[in-house]
């Protein structure tokens, strides 16, 4: 039993609606009772989408318990497929459904659907909502474009080298934007895209899947399963480079590239980047050194890290994920940045991790935004799990060159601005004007006092002679939590007890800011 | 059951009730918490269920919000049903975990859930056994909030159920007083405490209160009057303790809320001149408050979806006193009891209890109404097929009770026409 307040996945059956609903002809029959409609609302309110997700419930009550409820179900898939007429039909079942154990794979088979029926298997008490997205996907790839494989490939002759694009999903942090991004990158390189799934994929577009000569894998988390299975199947490599961010769009060209055997020298001398102008320009002196603290899904995490370090010359003080799947290419990223990764899929521990950290900014999901509003600490969201405001009106990528145009201003914006950060440290002392001033443009925070940021009572053995109090007060808000436990863990490695304001000016000597 | 109110209009149409099983696209009761918490400030609510439920309420009730919310998930994993952890066990550490972090709290829920329900896990004696161990500083209480035993708003209805029962026993010789049962909004608690002082009648008790340890006694002299037509259950319980209900219309609108007041005015022997004179201004001023809205809702025809069973009352605020026209009342269940005084006030339309989804959307699609009140789940796709919808969760989020937020709930239907008039694109 584990205690939660809050979840970052939804149970694996919330990533089955995901590939369902991003899907066209495709319905999914799911064995559950009255109130796991919930997730419905998902898809209709958080991505506004204009029609309901592709799915019955069966919503047994207890009253059904001691009666039929297998029957129950195979009524609710004949009349979902009568009503909704779809080219292929999932059936499964939710974490209730699971425990009393009605078969929903043979039951579906029972009813004798004319079209092609794939039984879930997701195991809810042990999965999570990615997980049950990249089962579901894998399923339904294997199921339809099965029946493809193993025979001869026509060779490509003259044809123009094609690819697949996998893992883009309904509720997904941007993928409507990145593969518009992605298709139009491949398309300049001269590849033609096959199909696009789950996102806007039928059933008989997963059939044609084998057709391509690779597959782009754009969310490991969700298509590195089908992609596996489909290079046994049809003998097509897949990417593996995420292209978020100028590098390693810049990789992926070159990889997509030699796997379709086109040149990318003309894409890579016309990039259409601002990012690399941007963050070379005077004005992004400022960002130098500005502490990050990052945590999403193993993907976005690790993405973001190598933006943050190498493309805005931030240090990453801490990177977490709660794709435990995916942990593994976490703790690397993060030893590489000489940090122990955070890997838990508990909130008030990140929480913990940030106040501890004091970071100057927070890169996570709509929860660390959260976490950050209330510790006062400037924030972007830059993964899943997603609200209602990552759906922008505008096209806004986090993949491909227009991608890391959109990751700069994204990175950029909840900061002070260069020149203004510069001009509060040279007028912190004039009596007419507050050093505890927020950026001019956050015009919300601006009329409101600012939040404290969060100093932790640190080293309780220390103490801070009051005159090194007041000097502490003069060095400006956003970097004073830092200098307070800099100059604290330099008192206590001096072995200090009582903090001086040459201590404090000794501990900014040596920590060289 | 005491005397209704005096029913007005009783030689109209009557509603036709019939009732229908289906798909049906409604909350679990486990929703009823993101409003009971926020009542009950000194209770928390845990619910022994699955992740499904722990994504259920924070979808239900954008939890980020809260630094730390009074409620919390416990949720159950592969270990604890294959029985390789003794589940009263790992509860015990659970509750222990929770109440480690809250100190503050004096009432702890055990919320049961589908999951727990099935594998028929015995929150009852595990709240009497935490409760046992955890006495006088934390009392542990249980309810089902299961999605295959409550729809949607039963979940308070079991909650304030199982509060009642831990409740003092009056006994004959107490003097009577009137408890008000149903989770209001503080500030309309407020309002009809003023009320009910005004009227003369006192003590007026509500359940659940602000604090879950400064309950009512309840007993033979308690009358008690529902401010929320869900509370079957509870209602129930407060009878079985010899309470003595007193049936009514329900407070929405101008004439709902006088016709509850008077009611319990009725019931306590209060005369008819003093309710007029108590309600006359305040009625007055609710009327005018709803004349602001009815011009744009007069004429407008109406379809509810089954969500709450707040719809019958609604249905009947919208057509007395807005001028709407109702195509089709569905309500998740009616509990016929309480619900008649509405029934009797409503004008001859399809009242449908339960649900079948689709096939409700054939028939909303099919007469196209001009607003549609429904649930999150269909509320833009409706939109998007060119409906006007108000979503019917806010219904209950929001304060609607009584005159002074009889505007208020006017103003949440006239809205969405509001706003495609204003819309150019």
């Amino acid at each position: 039993m584990q205690l939660a307040m809050w979840t970052y996945e939804g149970p694996p059956h919330v990533g089955a609606m995901r590939v369902a609903t991003a899907m066209r002809g495709v319905h999914y029959v799911l064995h559950a009772p009255q109130g796991d409609t919930y997730a419905d609302l998902l898809f209709t309110m958080i991505e506004r989408r204009a029609a309901r997700p592709p799915v019955t419930y069966t919503t047994f009550q207890a009253r059904d318990l001691g009666g039929d409820t297998a029957e129950q179900l195979k009524t609710a898939i004949s009349d979902a497929y009568e009503r909704f007429r779809p080219e292929a039909m999932l059936v499964g079942a939710s974490c209730t459904a699971e425990l009393i154990q009605d078969d929903p794979g043979g039951l579906a088979a029972a009813v004798g659907l004319p079209v092609p029926v794939v039984a879930l298997e997701l195991p809810a008490y042990q999965k999570k909502e990615n997980w049950g997205a990249a089962e579901t996907f894998y399923r339904l790839v294997r199921t339809l474009a099965g029946p493809a494989a193993g025979g001869e490939r026509t060779p490509r002759g003259d044809r123009r080298p094609s690819c697949n694009i996998l893992g883009p999903t309904a509720l997904g942090f941007r993928h409507r934007d990145d593969v518009a991004e992605i298709r139009a990158l491949l398309g300049r390189l001269g590849i033609e895209v096959n199909v696009v799934a789950p996102l806007g994929a039928s059933p008989a577009d997963l059939a044609r899947l084998g057709e391509a000569d690779f597959n782009v894998v754009l969310y490991p988390e969700i298509a590195n399963t089908a992609a596996q299975w489909l290079k046994r199947a049809f003998a097509q490599p897949f990417t593996t480079v995420v292209p978020i961010g100028v590098g390693a769009t810049r990789a992926f060209v070159e990889q997509v590239a030699a796997l379709a055997g086109v040149d990318p020298s003309p894409v890579l001398a016309d990039e259409r980047t601002r990012l690399p102008w941007w963050s070379r320009s005077v004005d992004s002196n400022y960002l130098t050194g500005k502490r990050v603290f990052i945590f999403g899904d193993a993907t976005h995490a690790i993405a973001c890290a190598r933006v943050a370090a190498t493309e805005l010359g931030f240090e990453v003080v801490g990177l977490g994920t709660y794709t435990r799947e995916f942990a593994r290419e976490v703790r690397a990223k993060a030893e590489e940045l000489g940090l122990e990764a955070l890997i838990t899929d508990d909130h008030l521990e990140v929480e913990r991790s940030i106040v501890e950290l004091q970071p100057e900014m927070v890169l996570g999901t709509q929860m660390e935004r959260h976490i950050a509003k209330r510790l006062g600490i400037p924030c972007a969201v830059i993964s899943a799990p997603v609200h209602v405001q990552d759906f922008p009106a505008r096209t806004s990528p986090v993949m491909g060159f227009e991608g890391a145009n959109v990751l700069f201003d994204t990175l950029v914006h909840p900061l002070m601005m260069g020149l203004e950060e510069h001009l509060v440290a040279m007028f912190r002392d004039d009596f007419e004007f507050s050093g505890d001033a927020l950026p001019s443009h956050l015009a919300s925070a601006g009329h409101a006092a600012p939040a404290p940021v969060v100093e932790p009572a640190g080293e309780s053995s220390i103490v801070w002679e009051p005159a090194a109090e007041q000097e502490l007060k003069k060095i400006p808000f956003f970097v004073r939590g830092k200098a307070r436990r800099n100059t604290e863990s330099f008192a206590k490695n001096a072995g200090i007890a009582s903090i001086t304001v040459e201590t404090l000016y000794d501990a900014k000597a040596h920590f060289g800011r | 059951m005491t005397a209704a109110a005096p029913v007005p209009g009783c030689d109209a149409p009557a509603p036709r009730v019939r009732s229908e099983r289906g798909q049906r696209a409604v909350f679990c009761g486990l929703t009823g918490i993101v409003w009971l918490h926020r009542k009950i400030q000194d209770a928390f609510f845990l619910v022994v269920g699955s992740r499904t439920c722990a994504h259920l309420i924070q979808s239900a009730a954008g939890v980020m919000i809260f630094a730390e919310p009074r409620f919390a998930t416990a949720i159950m994993e592969e270990r604890d049903l294959a029985g390789m952890a003794d589940m009263h066990d790992e509860l015990d550490r659970v509750v222990a975990q929770v109440l480690e972090r809250r100190p503050d709290i004096k009432t702890l829920f055990l919320v049961g859930s589908c999951p727990s329900e099935v594998i028929k896990l015995d929150l009852a004696k595990a709240a009497a056994r935490l409760s046992a161990k955890l006495m006088p500083d934390v009392r542990v209480l249980s309810y089902s909030g299961s999605g295959i035993e409550t729809t949607f708003t039963e979940g308070e209805d079991a909650c304030l159920s199982a509060l009642a029962r831990t409740a003092p026993r009056a006994t004959a010789d107490d003097p009577s007083q009137l408890v008000v049962v149903g989770a209001l909004p503080d500030v309309v608690e407020d309002q009809f405490a003023r009320l009910f002082d005004e009227l003369g009648i006192a003590p007026v008790r509500f359940l659940p209160g602000r604090r879950s340890t400064e309950l009512p006694k309840l007993g033979p002299n308690t009358r008690y009057l529902l401010a929320q037509p869900f509370l079957g259950a509870t209602a129930a319980t407060l009878d079985s303790l010899g309470c003595v209900g007193v049936a009514a219309p329900f407070p929405f609108g101008a004439e709902g809320t006088t016709a509850w007041l008077s009611a319990a005015a009725n019931a306590f022997g209060v005369p008819a001149s003093k309710v007029r004179e108590v309600t006359a201004l305040k009625e007055n001023r609710a009327k005018v408050a709803i004349a602001r809205h009815a011009g744009g809702l007069r004429g407008k025809r109406i379809m509810f979806f089954p969500d709450s069973q707040l719809e019958p009352p609604l249905a009947r605020f919208l057509s007395r006193e807005l001028g709407a026209e109702l195509i089709e009342v569905g309500t998740p269940y009616l509990h016929g009891r309480w619900l008649a005084p509405e029934l009797a006030l409503l004008p001859g339309v399809d009242v449908v209890e339960g649900a079948d989804v689709d096939r409700q959307l054939d028939r909303c699609r099919a007469a196209r109404p001009d607003l549609t009140i429904c649930g999150l789940g269909l509320a833009n796709p409706l939109e998007a097929e060119g409906l006007a919808t108000k979503w019917s969760i806010e219904l209950l989020f929001t304060p609607t009770h009584g005159y002074e937020q009889a505007g208020d709930l006017a103003e949440l239907f006239a809205r969405p026409l509001a706003r495609r008039e204003l819309l150019e694109v």
